[in-house]
């Protein structure tokens, strides 16, 4: 088992390799569809004091409730990747983003751009959001809730041993082509019957 | 009749539990069926995150999904003062358990607070002879709403002609391309015939069939087991990641069809398939399950 601290250097991708499990300490933001497309077509809106840099981005829409004025999360877990895919390449370039942590795994493009760009897409279970929720030590703040509501919001997280596995790592590694490739084999044969 | 109260905790239950059949194949799955680390760490994580979320009432999923509601009333009920009731009930349940605002106003990109909105929750009511009222919830994921598929036979791509050869192709088909994105391991909800609603909500019942029923017809039942052994030798696994167990379970119906049409509809539900029965007997005895 792996433990990483955010902000995440350089060498902290290099080391990791697809299949590595990770232990996830710091700081977390999560954006989706709507973030994404704000955040690239205005730069200029991300929330003063925010800096990307060595950043982890969850693809991720929380349930929320708040506990005496305070935020609370209730469950967490990743949406689906692919759909950041149109945005994900220019992100991780524009800001400086050193890890995504989503589910189903990301198209060719944003492979690239972790490769170039010296970043790891990891995956979370989804679905199992109470359990991950445990992982979450507070809300430190909360972006565009008017503008996104809830689900679509920036929520910036700390989390303590948030786990995740490595299954696109900077080297050009996926297990999710791996799996397309292996069960696409399978899937010719059982089509072809 | 007042019935707010108890959907409220049906919604509760439905949010926070699993059903027993989804569970016991979970842990099966996880206790005899997988061979790498990843899966069955996966399967691990999957089971303590649903005793998790029993035990401390807590929603399994953070996307606690659109509802369904499939209502069967009494003669003499009044249909209009049911869904009332229940959309009085899915606003305080919203606030309650809480249910994650899930209901978006399409055009202007407005998220309601609670759950409320044009077709949302969606209702498929229908009177029956019986005195009981019975109120079925399915919770429907939207990451896994996505993976679903709708096909028109014949499909020259597939080489899929319009008879159960073909269907089975299209079942193969929509689980490949689904790969990891509908959180598996998922189970099948699927039902051919036309017009395209109507395969569409026979699709949706399909998943209110526990996983361990059996199909009223015969071959059916047989190919409900054979789909789902064929579709596990896929590879894809839990999460996606690679292993044995991709799908839970497969049920089917068909429906008679127009000449011209031959739809194949895939209805795709993650492994934490939320559903769960209310039924109110004459006398106002209620039971859940």
């Amino acid at each position: 088992m792996i433990k990483l601290t955010t902000p995440l250097h350089k060498d902290d991708i290099n080391n990791l390799k697809v299949g590595d499990s990770v232990l996830l300490s710091g700081t977390i933001f999560t954006a989706r569809d709507a973030v994404h497309k704000y955040l690239l077509e205005n730069p200029q809106e991300l929330p003063k004091g925010i800096d990307l840099t060595g950043a982890v981005i969850f693809h991720a829409g929380p349930n929320a409730k708040k506990v005496n004025d305070k935020w609370v999360i209730t469950a967490i877990g990743p949406t689906t990747s692919a759909r950041m895919s149109a945005y994900e390449p220019d992100f991780i370039k524009r800001f400086g983003v050193r890890a995504i942590i989503g589910k189903g795994g990301m198209d060719k493009n944003t492979k690239e751009s972790l490769k170039n760009n010296g970043a790891a897409y990891f995956s979370a279970i989804g679905g199992a959001a109470a359990l991950l929720a445990q992982s979450v030590v507070q809300v430190k703040n909360v972006f565009f809730l008017e503008r996104f509501a809830m689900t679509e919001a920036m929520w910036e997280l700390e989390v303590k041993d948030f786990p995740v596995i490595v299954t696109m790592d900077r080297h050009g590694k996926s297990v999710h082509d791996d799996v397309k490739k292996k069960s696409g084999k399978e899937y010719e044969r059982l089509i072809g019957e | 009749m007042e019935i707010t109260k108890h959907i409220i905790e049906l919604y509760k239950k439905v949010a926070t539990t699993l059903p027993s059949d989804v569970k016991a194949a979970l842990s099966k799955a996880y206790e005899n069926k997988e061979e790498s680390t990843t899966a069955i760490n996966t399967l691990s994580a999957i089971n303590k995150n649903i005793e998790l979320a029993e035990n401390e009432s807590k929603a399994i999923c953070q996307d606690t999904g659109t509802p369904y509601f499939f209502v069967k009333y009494p003669i003499a009920l009044s249909q209009l003062e049911v869904k009332k009731q229940i959309i009085e009930a899915t606003k305080i349940a919203s606030k309650e358990i809480p249910l994650r605002p899930n209901s978006v106003e399409t055009l202007r990109g407005k998220t309601e607070s609670d759950n409320v909105g044009v077709g949302i929750p969606v209702f498929y009511l229908e009177e029956w002879e019986k005195h009981d009222l019975q109120i079925q919830l399915i919770l429907k994921g939207g990451g896994s709403e996505n993976m679903g598929r709708t096909y028109s036979l014949p499909d020259t791509t597939l080489g899929a002609g319009r008879d159960i050869h073909g269907v089975r192709k299209c079942i193969i088909d929509a689980v490949f391309q689904a790969q990891g994105k509908a959180c598996p391991p998922g189970i099948l909800g699927i039902a051919v015939g036309s017009p395209k609603d109507a395969v569409a909500r026979l699709a949706k019942e399909q998943l209110l069939r526990k996983l361990d029923d059996r199909n009223p017809v015969r071959e059916l039942d047989r190919f409900e087991k054979d789909i789902t052994a064929e579709l596990n030798t896929l590879g894809i696994g839990p999460a996606g990641l690679g292993g044995k167990t991709t799908i839970l379970g497969a049920k089917i119906a068909f429906m008679h069809r127009h000449p011209a049409c031959y739809f194949v509809e895939i209805a795709y539900s993650c492994w934490a398939t939320r559903r769960g029965t209310l039924t109110i007997n004459e006398v106002g005895e209620v039971v859940y399950d």
